[in-house]
């Protein structure tokens, strides 16, 4: 009885659970038995060198790709069974392709809001504050293709979690932007942490690392080290966290 | 019929800078929506340099480098690579730079091998001819030879497409981001390339986003929203940045960040990695911040003044 209750528990600290999860390609294993966990609110940081098996795993815990063997779970979904429910509860942003640029900026908000089937009053509603918070009102029929990409960034952190979703992915988000806007997106991932939203980012920028809860860094598949930034700094023994990068991802044997 | 001169042979005469750029302006678009890529940017590159042009995505970068590879004309000012004028000697500086665009632009269905034979074949010249330039770096691709250039891994595109432009050997290097979206790892070990290449005499214009490359070049540019912030040595940026530094942290970084905007002796505060970095205002120093934090029973604190990074210089030029 007891331990039914303290699993229930745990379960709902936990916005992802993965044990041994594994991911293979004929016979190369790509993601090699990882464990963890990522509990409500926090922003967990997933390094890892090119090639170390980031994308494969983000993949699997988005429910776009099967694992080939181990439990995982993700907003309280299993990622084998029910992967369509991990794709409503979720959102995802990437710095590779997130808006569509032949749209507007309104445009946009309302495709992504309508797929998760959001109520037009609920689309409106949360519109107006979007773009208040993010000061575009005068750019709303603007083709999103116009917009600076700091601007583009921000906006499509904000239609990930327009949905409200229990989980937000965020593949590297601020890859090439300014040093400016790059601090303006994380005092936003902050502001989605505090209101519950569970962050689960990449990055190749060291110093956003310092930046999460928690910072997993993955070598060859495994994850090699999962702490506090303050934590894996002291382990490591070393001043930053680009050298405890550097110290893991140099024994990796293997490239993209 | 004109011979073409080659590198090496050229007129050295009142040209101290292997790259000129004057003034250039580029813009795209029709009247309603005009996009102001490149304005009024000019600075010069010398010879054997490692020069980084430092700036965010569509600070016009690319838009820079595709005018002076002679791919793209501008719209006002004018550029010389080599001594030649980019739009009327423009035949002449292709076969003088080597081009590295920033996506991977080299024949998916050839091999290794045959890329890097087609560029030299292309320039008139042969792999064993300029191996000694691409060894080190085509050696370690050498192996797979044989293997198509798409089913290449990353780190090895890279490299592959570094060997092809600059197989002619050419006196001027272009290379567009060529770290972006590469891990801290890999980044480090292609700047320890490009400073063996640099030693092989080749004049490199590199372009990036991350602004921790720049202590790794000779002389950079910072650039914003195509115009130019700076051109001065890693040494000199800092330099330029007059004001007071200090990195603070405590146990909760959110409410200090709220606390440092607060403070009256700040010019401005953001996070920087571990620490928050506070830009002081003119007169107040690493005390005054000290107390004040003592006052909101910050007990816990550590507060340094330090020297500023090349990012907190961007930061600053781009706020001026």
């Amino acid at each position: 009885m007891f331990y039914v209750l303290n699993e229930k528990l745990m379960r709902e600290n936990n916005a992802i659970r993965v044990e041994q999860l594994t991911k293979r390609f004929g016979d190369f294993t790509a993601v090699d038995a990882i464990s963890f966990e990522v509990q409500r609110g926090e922003i967990f940081g997933f390094l890892g060198a090119n090639g170390a098996g980031k994308t494969t795993a983000m993949r699997m815990l988005c429910g776009l790709s099967s694992p080939t063997s181990g439990v995982a779970s993700v907003a309280g979904f299993d990622v084998y069974k029910q992967a369509e429910s991990i794709k409503r509860n979720i959102g995802y942003m990437s710095q590779k392709f997130s808006l569509y640029e032949d749209l507007t900026v309104k445009e946009n908000i309302r495709f992504y809001a309508g797929i998760y089937g959001k109520s037009d009053q609920f689309i409106k509603n949360k519109t107006g504050l979007i773009l208040d918070q993010l000061h575009l009102q005068n750019e709303t029929n603007k083709l999103v293709r116009s917009l600076p990409l700091g601007w583009k960034q921000k906006l499509a952190f904000s239609v990930a979690i327009f949905h409200e979703p229990q989980i937000v992915f965020l593949d590297e988000p601020t890859g090439g932007v300014d040093p400016v806007t790059r601090r303006e997106f994380w005092s936003m991932i902050y502001q989605a942490a505090e209101s519950g939203i569970t962050v689960f980012v990449t990055t190749h920028y060291m110093d956003e690392a310092e930046y999460c809860n928690r910072v997993s860094i993955m070598v060859d598949g495994r994850i090699d080290a999962l702490d506090t930034p303050q934590q894996l700094k002291k382990t490591y023994e070393v001043n930053s966290m680009g050298d405890v990068f550097l110290k893991l991802a140099r024994k990796a044997t293997r490239s993209e | 019929m004109i011979m073409e001169k080659f590198p090496g042979d050229i007129d050295f005469k009142n040209r101290s800078g292997v790259v000129t750029i004057n003034n250039i302006i580029k813009q795209y678009g029709k009247k309603k929506e005009v996009v102001s890529a490149l304005q009024g940017v000019s600075f010069e590159v010398g010879r054997g340099e490692l020069f980084g042009i430092i700036g965010p995505d569509g600070a016009g970068k690319t838009s820079l480098f595709r005018i002076l590879t002679t791919l793209l004309l501008a719209d006002g000012g004018h550029a010389t690579v080599d001594g030649l004028d980019v739009v009327k000697d423009y035949k002449q500086i292709r076969n003088r730079v080597g081009y590295m665009p920033g996506r991977f632009s080299l024949y998916q269905d050839l091999t290794v091998a045959e890329n890097l034979n087609f560029f030299a074949t292309i320039f008139n010249t042969t792999i064993e001819k300029n191996y000694d330039l691409v060894k080190d770096i085509y050696s370690q691709i050498e192996p797979f030879k044989n293997r198509r250039a798409g089913k290449l891994s990353g780190g090895m595109k890279q490299k592959l497409a570094l060997s092809c432009a600059l197989i002619h050997r050419p006196a001027v290097l272009f290379l567009d981001e060529p770290t972006t979206g590469v891990d801290a790892v890999s980044r480090k070990e292609f700047w320890e390339m490009l400073k063996r290449l640099k030693q092989q005499g080749i004049t490199i214009l590199v372009s990036t986003a991350y602004m921790d490359e720049a202590s790794l070049c000779d002389r950079v540019a910072l650039i914003q929203s195509g115009k130019i912030l700076s051109v001065n040595t890693p040494a000199g940026i800092i330099n330029e940045f007059q004001k007071t530094l200090v990195a603070v942290k405590a146990n909760n970084m959110i409410s200090l960040l709220n606390d440092l905007k607060k403070f009256k002796g700040q010019a401005d505060s953001y996070p920087f990695g571990e620490y928050h970095h506070v830009v002081m205002k003119e007169g107040n120093t690493e005390t005054d911040l000290k107390n004040y934090l003592q006052h909101l029973s910050y007990h816990d604190s550590e507060v340094k003044t330090i020297i500023p990074d090349i990012e907190d210089c961007f930061m600053s030029l781009m706020k001026n």
